[in-house]
């Protein structure tokens, strides 16, 4: 500003005219920089429309500059030197103030595009820290004492009469320990493979709870391929085997059913329930809500996971993004 | 001949001491259950010396089906992994198996409890149930009412009464009695839900709607059914600390 007061002065226009066109300038442009940067907070133009930038201070640098006009010719309306000075410098302006719109344009896109750049770290961060947690949750989950020692008890049992049903089950035990420590939890896994892993888990219940145990598996074609996030599925089964089986007495059936539908993997696990003595009346429970807060970290979503009851049956249905 | 009841929802963990039992002909398996209700009707029905029992069962634990017998039987108990009760039979000198276990370990458990035959078992196994929290009971009460065993989640609890060696546990469909102390319920039920607020009371704070003052210093509670219950002193204290009042 000071230096373009002493351009103008050096230029044999008083003081009083070189310091006014100076503030006034620099004022209206500091206005149309801060419009600029404030405009940005509520949309930016992608990296890909830097076309937009150049276009709106284009039009943001002709009304700054009909604005300064307009005030310098109002105060010197009298000075007509000046007057035809302003006009005779027009294009000038225009430059000097399309030049400065641009660069806190520019500057503005990106601090901001910085500070982008900062929460998504902090947000990947975060879900890598909950991946981390809920890696070692869900190891003790799986690891889940009761699981484990039932499960060997069932294998102790076996080997005496069936020992060839014994080592089976050893087997089934080791594979699904093995895919718990194996897996990454950040991993996205297709259908298929996570069905493999569930497998093992129900297969080896059934063998703990017999007959009682009842299960179906549906699924589209078209769902197979789809991916989810690795051991997602498995402990919500868990969770539905563990109300229907000591929610209940008798045989309990568990279901779980995939679809495909556009873009999205839809999830639906249904098990029985006693809607009057229920513990699951007490919210989502444990199991269900670090699984929500886990999609809300992968997916930035918190509709993915709804739970319903009807009559006797609980009913969760899971919605996986196709990234 | 020592009369035995199997009690676990897993069948091969049931065969695994059927198993072990038939090194020991002076003991004859009478009855093999899936649950606590099977469990509570073939003790009924064949007086056992003794169960061997499991603890997480569908619908009522072991402990809980316990409570339900007029005299319970001797019991080795057989758990896999739960750490409340564990500490409670060893306060007790209670023997358990933790699973999977083997024959000699299970042949000690048996051996054990022979030579202790006809001692005070069952009085232990009394005072065992007394003192044990155990999670589900923040969750519900498991009462008889006749024949029927039923199943009162805590929130549908109005009130619990103090009634001789017995609790009288108030709901909308009338009194269930059970043979447990106020001190146990006490200390079992969520203490932000439940305030002894005298000496034979125990309130379900949802259930309040009113404290009118009596004669003197006293207080009575108003509920939303319209009872009034007495609040002692302290009862009193503690119950407007609870409410935050």
């Amino acid at each position: 500003m000071i230096e373009q007061a002493y351009l103008f002065n050096s230029l044999e226009w008083s003081w009083e005219i070189a310091v006014s066109d100076a503030v006034i300038t620099q004022l209206v442009l500091a206005l149309g920089g801060y419009v600029m940067h404030t405009s940005f907070r509520y949309y930016r133009p992608g990296q890909k429309n830097a076309l937009y930038i150049i276009i709106w201070s284009l039009m943001m640098a002709g009304a700054l500059l009909l604005l300064q006009r307009w005030a310098l010719s109002e105060i010197f309306s009298t000075q007509t030197d000046y007057l035809s000075f302003l006009s005779r410098s027009t294009m000038m302006r225009y430059l000097f103030n399309w030049l400065m719109i641009a660069f806190v344009s520019v500057i503005s896109w990106l601090w901001y595009f910085l500070q982008e750049q900062q929460e998504n770290e902090k947000r990947k961060q975060d879900a890598e820290q909950l991946a981390r947690n809920t890696e070692l949750a869900s190891l003790r989950q799986q690891l889940q004492p009761h699981f484990l020692f039932n499960s060997l008890n069932s294998i102790s049992a076996l080997a005496g009469s069936r020992p060839e049903e014994a080592r089976k089950m050893v087997q089934q035990l080791s594979d699904f320990l093995r895919g718990t420590l194996k897996k990454d939890d950040r991993q996205m896994v297709t259908l298929e493979e996570e069905l493999l892993h569930l497998q093992l888990y129900l297969d080896i219940e059934k063998v703990r709870f017999g007959y009682r145990l009842q299960t179906q598996i549906i699924h589209d074609e078209a769902a197979v391929k789809m991916k989810l996030p690795a051991l997602l599925l498995q402990p919500v089964v868990e969770n539905a085997i563990k109300f229907g089986l000591y929610d209940t007495t008798g045989e309990i059936m568990i279901s779980i059913e995939a679809q495909a539908e556009n873009e999205l993997l839809t999830l639906i696990i249904t098990n029985p329930f006693d809607a009057v003595t229920s513990s699951s009346q007490q919210g989502t429970g444990f199991g269900l809500s670090s699984i929500q807060r886990r999609l809300y970290l992968l997916f930035f979503r918190n509709d993915l996971l709804t739970t319903t009851k009807d009559e006797n049956l609980f009913t969760t249905t899971i919605k996986i993004p196709q990234l | 001949m020592i009369r035995t009841i199997l009690i676990d929802d897993e069948p091969l963990a049931r065969s695994m001491v059927k198993e072990y039992l038939q090194h020991h002909a002076e003991i004859e398996i009478v009855a093999e259950c899936n649950d606590g209700f099977e469990g509570v009707k073939a003790i009924g029905q064949h007086k056992p010396d003794l169960i061997f029992l499991d603890i997480q069962m569908p619908k009522i634990n072991g402990f809980e089906m316990l409570e339900l017998l007029e005299s319970p039987p001797a019991v080795i108990f057989t758990t896999a992994f739960d750490e409340y009760a564990i500490k409670a039979f060893e306060s007790h000198a209670i023997d358990y198996l933790l699973k999977p276990f083997s024959k000699e370990r299970f042949d000690k458990a048996l051996q054990k409890w022979m030579s202790v035959r006809n001692a005070v078992e069952s009085k232990n196994t009394s005072a065992l149930i007394e003192s044990v929290a155990q999670p589900e009971e923040r969750q519900r009460i498991v009462v008889k009412k006749g024949a029927n065993i039923v199943i009162v989640p805590v929130h549908a609890v109005y009130y619990i009464e103090a009634y001789d060696d017995y609790v009288k546990i108030h709901t909308k469909e009338g009194f269930y009695l059970k043979k447990k102390t106020m001190s146990h319920y006490e200390q079992a039920l969520d203490p932000a839900l439940f305030v002894r607020v005298h000496r034979s009371y125990l309130l379900n704070v949802q259930e309040l709607t009113k404290i009118e003052p009596m004669e003197k210093d006293n207080h009575v509670a108003l509920l939303k059914n319209g009872m009034r219950i007495p609040l002692s002193q302290s009862g009193y204290t503690k119950l407007r600390s609870v409410l935050g009042i």
